[in-house]
């Protein structure tokens, strides 16, 4: 099983995020992570899914949610033709004595501070998700409390966009 | 499971051919519903233009409706589609008001299949949705176009749990090609253009609109043809020309090739096309339980149907086969039996019109995707070519090979031990009586392997059932939309005395609306198929399989008084000596419809069959006697 990153260009219709998820849950294929937001084209949103699958189960599934009418495209990114970003938030354990520690090590991940309390911080990342995998294992030792995490991220590299090329074979 | 002794011809009873003469006829040119016409304009019907006019949602949907060329329609009311069917009432459409939704989604289906055209049912919401949803099901894994048109509670009440309220968008979402909720009454043009285009259109289904009663209430500004706007939905019809060039040269180069033909050619009413492609590749033809009729079974090159009940001839054919040629099939579970050991010396090439079918379940060496309308008469001329070429296969000792397993292993049956009838005697009777111009209708189980297996079909659109879902109950109201939608024909519904009992209420729409079709009850007293396999694989334990409506029990019900009650001619016949005149008297009566209660014997079992979970080659041709393949090969 090989991690694959999806690039779904839907219509922003209601129940479109229902259509695209019940069919990964009724065919059996399993999200690891699901990001969706609007795009620079009113009425289309953007769907980046990243997948556990094989060769043969990764065409089937976009063989799948091309058979959804409101998808409209859907483009494999790779690790190399694309950039790809996962947003995270921690609230980590830092008081006065520890504090120091927590900030440094946010500062070597390029990651900010944006909460500070008595007894804790919350600190901001973006990035690869291994690096922020590496954050949250130097932040463990001080207490980690709580973590949100956005899906991943992705765009394909160069000054091609999808919503363009899909807009013209439409 | 092991093997058994190979059976002997002598062991099996002759049968004459019964079907008539298979006379030549071209299927019907095709509909406005499929995709060449659509090109021309999206917006099915005639396409005439109506100026911005003011008028309620509800008369909007029973406009649409007319401006798409719906003729007929399939309902009940209540009161959330209340409004639209005020409207309905001065529509010159005919509305046919069914007596459960499940039947008018059923009889939907009957009608499309039969003519080719949208088949439309209408439901109120809440539990009025939701009976529709077996027979959505029923269409989404056949592929029939359906529309399906619900009321929906008032917009400002969604979501509270209001009186008759489903979600039914979210309920058939996975069972739809698309659906649509509609709250705006400007939106309804566009919606009901686009619901029948996408049902029609590509791989046909069932699409369901929903309208919020407020939508049917307000004003709207009506205009046609409205704008069709679906910029993911581009089915991709023609095939890949170098694709076709690939199959013709594997073609050129089998020497067991096999069209795998599937219930797609039947829909792409392609099956001239078809007959022209198999006649010059000289390749043997197997049609699929839904493909039933499109290659007439009278014709040499056909070797039956494949599958878990199919002919020894079809299931082996594909077997050795070193080429699938398939067209407009998906290689379901109950044709390939066990996958990986399905075909496996065979090439696939795989034509169908939905990309995900390819290699879903087996790996296509040459996939096309596209109409099979369009791919099998460019297939043809690549295949003149390559042969023009390399010259024309030399197919005589696959021939050989496979005319003496069609000699050897005919279909047939053991008459049975209890005096009774032998059920497939009156199915094989039905057929001969009535002749391929005849529409047959199949419930589930036992007597559809055996409608499958004995009814000679000569031409597409004869042949109605519930293949991928396997829906008891899909005879009576699919037949009675048949009958409407083809109402010179002979319309059989062979059903069983357990799927009967599920759908039969619609007898009364079907004798009160003047729908003479024809019911034979093929009455084994038992849910047959079920209790065939608890006598093969549970030891003979019936686990709650006796219905008590045969030979020697209460009869609950009696169907003969039941049919009565419902003003249908009724007869009932447990003789062999009265089968025929019993068929002949139901061929007679065309002012009402007709139940015959064919009272015969439980322990009739369908062969030839491959057991659940095991190769094809395990193939038995009666209980635990398995062919000898390395004699033959």
């Amino acid at each position: 099983m090989s991690r694959h990153t999806l690039s779904v260009l839907v219509e922003d219709k209601p129940g479109v995020l229902t259509r695209v998820a019940s069919l990964f849950a009724r065919r059996a294929f399993n999200i690891n992570s699901l990001a969706v937001g609007p795009t620079e084209v009113p009425g289309m949103s953007r769907m980046t899914v990243v997948v556990d699958a094989d060769g043969d189960l990764i065409e089937q599934v976009t063989k799948q949610l091309n058979k959804l009418i409101n998808v409209i495209k859907i483009v494999e990114l790779t690790s190399e033709s694309s950039v790809q970003r996962d947003h995270i938030l921690v609230k980590v354990r830092a008081d006065a004595a520890t504090r120091l520690q927590v900030t440094q090590a946010a500062d070597l991940f390029r990651a900010s501070v944006v909460d500070v309390s008595t007894d804790s911080v919350v600190i901001e990342a973006t990035g690869h998700p291994e690096k922020l995998t590496a954050l949250l294992s130097v932040l463990e030792p001080f207490g980690i409390r709580e973590i949100v995490q956005s899906g991943t991220l992705a765009v394909g590299r160069g000054s091609r966009s999808m919503s363009d090329r899909a807009l013209r074979s439409a | 499971m092991s093997k058994g002794s190979p059976i002997s011809p002598s062991l099996m009873a002759t049968k004459s051919a019964g079907a008539a003469k298979a006379s030549e006829r071209v299927d019907r040119p095709a509909e406005s519903g499929v995709d060449t016409a659509a090109a021309a304009s999206p917006v099915l019907g005639p396409n005439n233009v109506v100026p911005p006019t003011v008028m309620t949602g509800s008369q909007a949907i029973v406009r649409s409706l007319e401006e798409l060329g719906v003729d007929d329609i399939f309902g009940l009311p209540g009161g959330a589609i209340l409004p639209t069917y005020d409207p309905l009432m001065a529509s010159k459409m005919n509305h046919v008001l069914v007596r459960h939704e499940q039947g008018a989604g059923h009889a939907a289906q009957g009608y499309a299949m039969v003519t080719g055209r949208v088949g439309v049912c209408i439901a109120t919401s809440g539990p009025g949705a939701t009976n529709l949803v077996t027979a959505i099901m029923d269409a989404h894994m056949d592929s029939v176009p359906l529309v399906a048109i619900t009321g929906q509670v008032s917009s400002g009440v969604i979501g509270t749990d209001a009186f008759q309220e489903a979600d039914i968008v979210g309920i058939t979402m996975p069972i739809t090609k698309h659906s649509f909720l509609v709250t705006d009454p400007n939106d309804i043009p566009h919606v009901m253009a686009e619901a029948f285009h996408l049902a029609s259109t590509g791989r046909p289904g069932p699409v369901l609109v929903d309208v919020a009663k407020d939508a049917q209430q307000g004003q709207m500004t009506f205009s046609w043809p409205p704008k069709i706007d679906l910029p993911g939905y581009r089915p991709v019809v023609r095939g890949h020309n170098k694709q076709v060039r690939e199959a013709a040269k594997l073609i050129s180069a089998a020497s067991k090739p096999v069209l795998y033909v599937g219930g797609g050619v039947v829909k792409a009413h392609a099956s001239a096309e078809l007959r022209e492609l198999a006649e010059l590749t000289g390749a043997p033809v197997v049609t699929t339980l839904m493909a039933r009729g499109v290659f007439p079974d009278s014709h040499p090159q056909h070797v039956g149907m494949p599958g878990m009940h199919g002919t020894v001839s079809a299931v082996t054919a594909l077997q050795q086969s070193d080429l699938l040629i398939t067209l407009g099939a998906r290689f379901d579970d109950r044709v390939t039996g066990v996958l990986k050991t399905f075909a496996p010396n065979a090439k696939v090439i795989h034509a169908d019109i939905d990309p995900a079918e390819i290699s879903k379940n087996r790996t296509a060496d040459v996939p096309i995707v596209g109409s099979v309308k369009e791919i099998i008469p460019e297939l043809t001329e690549a295949v003149r070519t390559q042969f023009g070429s390399a010259g024309t296969p030399d197919l005589t000792t696959w021939w050989a090979f496979l005319n003496n397993l069609k000699e050897t292993y005919p279909l047939g049956w053991t008459e049975p031990e209890d005096g009774l009838s032998a059920p497939q005697r009156v199915i094989e009777r039905i057929g001969a009586l009535t002749g391929p111009e005849g529409v047959y209708v199949a419930g589930v189980g036992q007597h559809q392997m055996w409608a499958a297996q004995f009814i000679k079909y000569e031409r597409p659109h004869a042949w109605l059932n519930s293949g991928g879902a396997g829906t008891m109950g899909y005879a009576v109201p699919a037949a009675m939309g048949a009958k409407v939608g083809e109402p010179d024909r002979v319309v059989w519904a062979i059903d069983g005395d357990g799927c009967f009992q599920m759908t039969n209420q619609e007898l009364a729409t079907c004798a009160i609306n003047k729908i003479p079709i024809k019911v034979a009850v093929i009455n084994n007293s038992s849910l047959g198929m079920v209790r065939q396999w608890q006598t093969l694989f549970y030891e003979g334990r019936y686990s709650n399989t006796d219905l008590n409506t045969g030979h020697d029990t209460v009869r609950i019900p009696d169907f003969v008084k039941l049919g009565e009650a419902y003003g249908c001619a009724s007869f009932r016949c447990d003789r062999d000596e009265d089968i025929d005149a019993t068929i002949q008297k139901a061929l007679e009566i065309n002012d009402r419809p007709v139940v015959i209660d064919f009272v015969v014997s439980p322990n009739s079992m369908v062969w030839p069959m491959v057991p659940a979970g095991v190769s094809n080659d395990q193939i038995q041709v009666a209980r635990n006697m398995t062919p000898e393949w390395e004699e033959e090969d």
